[in-house]
């Protein structure tokens, strides 16, 4: 079953044609990826999914309830979450206030409850510290939960974004390049971590990255953009093989060779 | 020496008895001393002292209050400048108020207001408009000037009116950002106090530039707080409830998500936090700290009019906060206190020093030289030798350390927030530590 389904998305900049006539299906508990070279309107597409930007036309259904146009924090509290392809921590709050902010639509606290310390307003607080400092145990990263979230190593802010996407309790999470910027060994902790994500949480996941290795590995269905146009759709083995996926990557003589060689 | 310094840093015992000591010091110097600024101000340092000792936090209010509520209070009653010190110790109640409501808007929010007096504006004119004959102008009913004893409920009048105000100010401002939007916020103060300024046609409200004079001291159980020793009581209990929300707030869902509007406008909407919602709460709570104090201040002075409220003013608030540390609580209340303070007695007595000693011939100083008319000359180089050396303020905003004994151990915590889609995790219970 589909969970979010996203029907002729399409977003132009002025003349700029970002996003055209895209179409998108994410299955419920699997890893959708979604791939391209740079500039081809991943990220735009995510932030039309997100609500940061307003799609020209289209529709984007969460469980069949349109929430194209909505307002992001509306998105967010419907139940998508996502992390960004530029790291937007909170940098000077600490590591457990950030995962502590992702709850914020689950805490019922009020501004009188909060000033006059009600009984439940404190419980509730401990309650969701408690539950702050499992995720980050989820992600591995206990151990700094005093600290500044902007002290943290590059891997463990990435890691942290997705902890905090997760304190949300989204039923759709949109994770942004989590392996840009990361060495081999963290790219592989980061895999195993999305894959648990994915069978513990019943998690549905839709990934954009440049990391082919790991979107082969861990994705169950793949859509590929280019110059903001769908060029192609299908299973990880399919789309190694699609001429104009490896077109649109290494060009149009690197397409022929390949097709040589096979 | 250094051996004498770690052994105090490191026993609380030690600092307990000298900080007792310094205390007893300062106010039997008060006491003895007729008139001596020195011994004030060394008295209030204790203050500082008391916050930087390592002594638990309850018996740290205990000390604190015992000196705002009785040593203060009492050493300065002795001498012939009782009326003077308290007057002094009213006025930083009030702008430490004020700071911390500031500091919400501006520190925690991160957003430039530059018009914050017109909020204090908007409290003081509340009472005073009510507590003169004023209001007769143009209210249908009802008899004025309202008793003094309408003071209290007119504190918690002047507290909603302000936030009110904030809101207002905020739907239409909220629009921009960053430079702009403290242009704006400039615009308002302004708007704010020319409105006063001018609304005594066609029907008159505001009694124009004239200001209204007069205003009803407070009254309760019959007695007239005619003096500044009986409003510094009042300021303190207002400061004491200002000092215990801000801080119950710091830590809270709203002052976390302030603080994620800060650092993260995008990031903070991804989590669900509503924009226009969080920053109209940091305008209207900030506000309503100002509101407050506005009516005591109307009720101290007896007379206000649309002087009493300018950009400067804005802008020695914004100083307090910012010399103290954005967003960071104890460092905006000693701010308020050291600017106050400058502001209020330091400037006027080195002033009246140099004039003795020119008097008496021993140096000529020219009357634009006194340090009084060069006030906003050495809050300027003080900013700046600030922006140079300590950008963050005297005391930084520091991070709460959370202990994790505290929230995995504690009882009821089985319980768990209600989940649009609960993780699996959650059912299995995750084994952590």
């Amino acid at each position: 079953m589909a969970i979010l389904e996203v029907e002729k998305l399409t977003k132009t900049f002025g003349g700029l044609t970002a996003n055209k006539e895209i179409s998108l299906q994410a299955e419920a508990n699997k890893i959708t990826a979604v791939i391209g070279p740079n500039g081809a309107g991943k990220t735009t597409f995510f932030n039309m999914i997100t609500g940061v930007y307003k799609p020209t036309s289209g529709s984007i259904k969460l469980r069949g309830e349109s929430i194209g146009g909505l307002k992001p924090h509306t998105v967010a509290k419907k139940g998508i979450s996502r992390t960004f392809q530029n790291i937007r921590l909170f940098g000077p709050i600490t590591v457990l206030e950030n995962v502590l902010v992702g709850m914020h639509t689950h805490l019922k606290a009020g501004i009188f409850g909060t000033i006059f310390h009600l009984p439940g307003v404190d419980r509730e607080e401990r309650i969701a510290e408690r539950e702050a400092y499992r995720l980050l145990e989820y992600v591995g990263l206990e151990e700094h939960y005093n600290d500044e979230a902007a002290s943290l190593s590059y891997g463990s802010q990435r890691r942290l974004e997705i902890a905090r996407a997760l304190a949300t309790k989204p039923s759709v999470l949109l994770l942004d390049e989590p392996a840009a910027g990361m060495n081999p060994k963290e790219t592989a902790d980061l895999t195993g971590l999305i894959q648990k994500i994915k069978q513990e949480m019943d998690m549905t996941i839709i990934l954009i990255e440049h990391d082919m290795k790991l979107v082969m590995e861990i994705s169950d269905y793949i859509y590929v953009l280019d110059h903001g146009e769908l060029i192609a759709e299908g299973l990880p083995a399919q789309i190694r093989h699609d001429k104009k996926v490896i077109e649109a990557y290494l060009g149009k003589g690197a397409a022929e060779e390949q097709e040589a060689e096979g | 020496m250094k051996k004498i310094l770690e052994q105090i840093r490191g026993n609380k015992w030690l600092q307990l008895g000298l900080l007792v000591g310094y205390i007893a010091l300062t106010s039997l110097s008060l006491i003895l001393a007729q008139r001596s600024v020195a011994a004030f101000l060394l008295l209030l340092l204790s203050f500082l002292l008391l916050y930087y000792t390592k002594l638990p936090n309850w018996s740290k209010w205990a000390i604190g209050l015992a000196i705002m509520f009785f040593i203060l209070p009492f050493s300065a009653m002795q001498g012939p400048a009782y009326q003077e010190y308290m007057d002094v110790a009213t006025l930083v109640g009030i702008y430490v108020s004020m700071a911390l409501g500031l500091n919400i808007v501006v520190g925690m929010a991160g957003l430039l207001d530059l018009g914050f007096v017109a909020f204090f504006a908007v409290g003081a004119y509340t009472y005073g408009i009510f507590a003169t004959a004023q209001a007769s102008n143009f209210m249908p009913f009802g008899t004025y000037p309202l008793s003094g004893n309408s003071f209290w409920i007119f504190i918690i009048l002047g507290c909603f009116v302000a936030a009110l105000f904030g809101v207002l100010l905020g739907i239409p401002v909220l629009r921009v950002k960053g430079d702009y939007l403290a242009i704006v916020t400039l615009g308002f103060g302004e708007i704010i106090r020319i409105v006063f300024n001018n609304l005594d046609q066609p029907v008159n409200i505001t009694n124009g530039a004239l200001g209204l004079s007069s205003i009803a001291p407070p009254k309760i159980f019959g007695i007239e707080l005619l003096y500044s020793n009986q409003i510094y009581f009042v300021v303190l209990f207002i400061l004491l409830f200002v000092i215990f929300a801000v801080r119950s707030l710091e830590h809270s869902k709203l002052g976390r998500s302030w603080k994620a509007v800060r650092e993260n406008e995008i990031a903070a909407q991804a989590m669900g936090i509503p924009l226009v919602k969080t920053k109209l709460m940091a305008f209207a709570i900030g506000a309503s700290f100002s509101g407050m104090m506005g009516v005591v201040f109307a009720a101290k002075q007896a007379f206000i009019d649309p002087t009493s409220f300018t950009m400067l003013q804005s802008i020695n608030i914004l100083v307090m906060v910012l010399l103290g540390g954005m967003g960071s609580v104890p460092g905006v209340i000693l701010g308020a206190a050291v600017v106050t303070i400058l502001n209020a007695q330091v400037l006027n007595e080195l002033t009246m020093w140099f004039n003795s000693l020119s008097t008496a011939g021993i140096i000529t100083l020219p009357d634009a030289m006194s340090p009084v008319k060069m006030q906003r000359f050495f809050f300027g180089a003080l900013l700046i030798l600030f922006a140079l050396y300590r950008s963050k303020g005297l005391i930084p905003a520091k991070n709460v350390v959370y202990d994790k004994q505290k929230f995995l151990s504690e009882k009821g915590t089985k319980k768990r927030l209600q989940s649009v889609a609960a993780p699996k995790e959650d059912e299995h219970g995750h084994t952590g530590s």
